[in-house]
Order: C-alpha cells, then structure tokens, then sequence
C-alpha cells in the first residue's frame, strides 16, 4: 500500500522486492515461489479391463477391414478379407496340406535348434579347455558371425538338397554362433578363485569342468533358448522360399505367385500361431531350467 | 611337537613390464603340528602368495614346502585352503557345498553326505543344510566354506582372512567357534589377518610380515594359556604383543618416511 508508492530509487525496504535485486538478497519475508508438483500417479486397470480392451480393439481391425473390404475402400483382391481368409483357413485344414507342411516346418525348426544350440554351446564350452585354442578359434567366429548366415542360404540348398535337410542346415547356421558365443562370455565371466579352490580339493581338470564350468555357464545356455528358437523358425522357412516340397514358407510364397492373397494370410497366421507355442515352450523350459540352476 | 609343514628359503619373484618383482624374499618357516599359526603384515607383503604356495596353486621361484617332511612343492590337495571369498557354488545346498573337497577326492556322495549332516548341525548350521547359499547370512557361508576345508581331511588348513569381510560382532563370534573346532579337531592352522588383536587371540604364534620385499619380521610367542576369555585383551602381556606388533607393523613406514 503505502509502501508500494514509494520511490524506487530510495526503497530497500524488505518488502518491495518486485525490481531490484539486491533487495530480494536480505529479504527474509518472501520466500521464492516454486511450482507446486504433486507426484504423478497412474491408476491400474483391472486385469479384464485390459483384455476386454485388447479383445475390442482386435475386432474393431477385424470389422473394419471386412468393411473396408466390401464396400471397396481398399481393394479385396489384393488385401483380401476376413471372411475369405475364414473361409480358406477352413478350406486349408480339411482339404488342404495344413498338418504336412505345419509338421514339416515344425520339424525343421526344432532339429536346426537342438542341433544349434547344443552344438554351439558345446563348441563354446570348449574354450575353457585352452586359452590358446580359444585365441585360435576366436576370430574365424567372429567372421562367421559378421556373415549374413541367410545369404548363405541358396548354397546351402545346393549342398543339402530340397528336402528337410537343407532347412535344418540353414536354422542351425542361425542359431550355432550364437549359442557358442554366449556360451563363450559365461566362460570368460567364471571366477579365477572357483578354479582355485577346485584345484586347491585336487581337482582334475575333467571335474573342474564338469562340476564348475558346465553348471556355471548354464545360465548363459538358457539365456539364448528363446532367442534361438525365433531364428531357427526364421531359417526354416527362408530355407522353404528359396526350394522346398513342403512347409509353411512354401505355402506362403505359392499362395503369393498365385495371386491367392487368403491363403498367404492362413499361413502367416498358422506360422504365428506355430511361433507363438514353441515360445511359450521354451519360456516355461528356460523357467523350469533356471530355477534348477538357482540363477 | 614334530614339524608339519615347513619352508625351505621359499622365495617367489614376478616379472612384470617394468622388472622383476620379489614378492617373497627367499624365507624359512617352520609350522608344528597341531598348532595356530598366524601371519599378520600389510596389504603386499606376500601372505597370500605364501598360501598359494604352500597349496601347489602358485610354483615357487626357489625353495621347497615339505610336508611331514616329503617334498610337497608344486602338489595340490595336499592341505586345505580357504580363500578370501567364501565361493559356495550357489547351484549346490549347503551340505553338498560343504562336501566338495571329499566328492573332488571320490568319496561316495551318500557316505560323504552322512558324514558332514551331524557336523553342520553340531558346528552351527542346523536348519541350513539344504537352503543354497544365497539365501544365508556372511557369517553363515564363512561357516559353511570352513566347514568345506576341514571335511577336506587334512591335517593342515590354511585360512586367508576368513573373517575380514564381517562385521565387527560376528566377527568375535567367528572365533569363538573357530576356536571350538580347532580344539575338536586338532588341526595344524595357519591364519592370514590384517588384525593384530584377533592373531594375538587365536593363535600360538604371530609371525609378522614386512613388505617390499614380502619377510617376515619377527616371529612373537603367545603363551597366553588357554582357554582365552575375551578380557584376555586387557591383560597386560596381551597388550604388550599388541604394541611390540603395531611396532613392526608401522616401522617400514616410518623408515621411509625418514
């Protein structure tokens, strides 16, 4: 009030703060605002409130294509619809290949990644044996690595054939460096002192390996289950676009060539479903393992 | 009493870049049997490159280790070594960490397991035996990891600092019960510690280390009797073997100081 009208020039009183700076230095009175914040907080759904709303925005997609479809808006020879891919799904299990070319794949897959995973796990658990050999061995695996094991794929059909062999050869070429890198960087992390106190029991080294190395580097083992299986699928069914008799990937690229888009549709969605099983497969392997582990 | 492991001017030398590194000058030691032995120095005085010595990890420059008398340079499984760190596999119970050293020996597992199960339970770990180890306690692993070196069945055991990690109360509970089972199994003990009250406490005799090169600087005689109550630590000879022991210790310093 009374103070507010006084000249600037001789105010440095407490309260008149609004200009000068060395005022607000000794002033006591007012403290410097600061933005009130409260903490953000974030309500959860309810377990069915996120399903019923994945469920709906799922068909919504659904209708909304079979619509879009049927009136024209985007051209259903190209995109198809849903009511024809149903159709041909249905067309595909009873009349169709559905079960050989699914079991061809199936198989495939899972031989390239047992053989994979066990082979390159082996291969780099055998590291620990010698730090020369491991220097040895060491760069031609990072090259092989550093090569896109796909391209690789048109030889390897020359070399193992049309049938099943081939495409176990190309997931196994996807899943082997991994598998043995991995298990490599267990190999490299296990602690100097744990050898000691083998060595210090008189251990040899067979039961220094099997009782120290193998159950440490198991976890790195497991680490690379699920991630192995997506790229064993993933070289069985290149294998089956580049030649093959059988297979999901077959289907795929046949129903392409022949303009029916519904059966390309059918068999990415069985391929998916497929996927999805050996995943939850070998999750619940990788939990069973690891527990066994205690890791 | 009869020599049990005994030092032959043992000395171990490195070659580093910059040249050659003694980290033990060449040394005699001579360990009785049934005896607490302790070495006490600072951190590079070459206590733990002694061990290793000693249990066959680490050849020695020069010199030999003879136990009972024989040429044990360079042999492993010869004595029981426990090192700093506790390394129970957390992939094994307790009870089947403890028989390690009898399994690595190719002592049926079943009789080995029989043999440690009333031996946990006596010394301590009753109720842990089939928990792994990550769910028990520093002072719990340390009594496993020891309990691991004495089923090992040697006559000597080698301790590095076993208690060094802990806490100060669990500490002194450590050795209490280091002190039972030494005195129920009757074992030749030699203790690394960075701590001068806990050597005097234990042991027989402190052999005092110095650095730069790793020798021992004089060796110290307790003969506080046995059993020793706690408020041993304020009895005048106690305290005069603390000082005499702080003395060798900080006397490196100060020459190099001057």
């Amino acid at each position: 009030m009374a103070m507010s009208e006084t000249p600037r020039a001789a105010s440095f009183r407490p309260l008149d703060v609004t200009e000068t700076a060395p005022a607000t230095a000794v002033s006591p009175a007012k403290p410097a605002s600061r933005p009130v914040r409260r903490l953000p907080v974030q309500k959860d759904w309810p377990t069915w409130a996120i399903i019923a709303t994945q469920v709906g925005i799922l068909v919504g997609i659904i209708a909304a294509w079979e619509i879009a479809a049927s009136t024209g808006l985007i051209s259903a020879f190209f995109w198809s619809q849903p009511s024809a891919i149903w159709k041909t799904l249905i067309v595909f299990f009873t009349e169709g290949d559905a079960w050989t070319d699914i079991a061809f794949t199936f198989r495939s897959t899972i031989f390239g990644f047992l053989l994979g995973t066990s082979v390159g796990s082996l291969f780099g658990l055998s590291f620990w044996w010698s730090r020369n050999y491991a220097a040895i061995v060491q760069p031609f695996i990072i090259c092989f690595e550093s090569i896109p094991k796909l391209a690789l794929a048109p030889l390897i059909i020359l070399v193992f054939g049309l049938g099943l062999s081939s495409k176990v050869a190309i997931a196994f070429a996807l899943t082997f460096v991994i598998s043995t890198l991995t298990t490599y960087a267990g190999v490299k992390a296990l602690d100097p002192d744990g050898e000691k106190l083998f060595y210090s029991l008189g251990a040899s080294r067979w039961q220094v390996f099997r009782k120290l190395v193998v159950p440490f580097c198991l976890p790195w083992v497991i680490s690379v289950l699920r991630v192995n299986i997506g790229l064993a699928l993933t070289g069985a069914i290149v294998g089956e676009f580049i030649a093959s008799q059988h297979g999901l990937g077959r289907a795929i690229l046949y129903a392409g060539q022949t303009y029916d888009i519904a059966l390309v549709w059918v068999a990415v969605l069985v391929l998916s479903t497929l996927a999805i099983i050996m995943y939850a497969t070998i999750s619940w392997l990788e939990g069973v393992l690891r527990k066994g582990t205690r890791q | 009493m009869p020599v049990k492991v005994h030092l032959d001017r043992i000395g171990v030398a490195f070659t580093t870049p910059t040249g050659v590194f003694r980290a033990v000058e060449p040394l005699d030691l001579s360990i009785e049997t049934g005896r607490f032995v302790s070495l006490v120095g600072p951190s590079g005085c070459g206590k733990s490159t002694l061990f290793n010595v000693i249990a066959g990890l680490l050849p020695p420059t020069e010199g030999r280790v003879l136990i009972d008398g024989e040429d044990a340079t360079g042999t492993i499984g010869r004595v029981g070594y426990m090192l700093q760190k506790d390394l129970l596999l957390p992939w094994r119970t307790v009870l089947d960490n403890v028989i390690l050293g009898m399994e690595v020996q190719g002592k049926p597992i079943k009789a080995a397991r029989e043999r440690a199960l009333p031996l946990l339970q006596k010394y301590g770990l009753a109720g842990f035996e089939h928990l792994y180890p990550n769910s028990l306690s520093g002072g719990m692993r340390q009594r496993a990891a020891l309990l691991r070196t004495l089923l090992f069945d040697t006559d000597v055991i080698l301790l590095d600092e076993p208690f060094g990690a802990l806490d100060a109360q669990t500490k002194l509970q450590m050795q209490e019960w280091l002190m039972q089972l030494w005195s129920d199994f009757r074992k030749t003990v030699v203790f690394v510690t960075h701590d001068v009250e806990e050597a005097i406490f234990l042991s027989d005799e402190i052999h005092v280390m110095g650095t730069r090169p790793g020798r021992i600087l004089e060796t110290i005689e307790i003969a506080i009797p046995r059993p020793r109550p706690r408020s041993v630590a304020m009895t005048p000879e106690f305290i005069a073997i603390k000082e005499r022991c702080f003395k060798l210790l900080t006397q490196p310093a100060m020459q190099e100081a001057a």
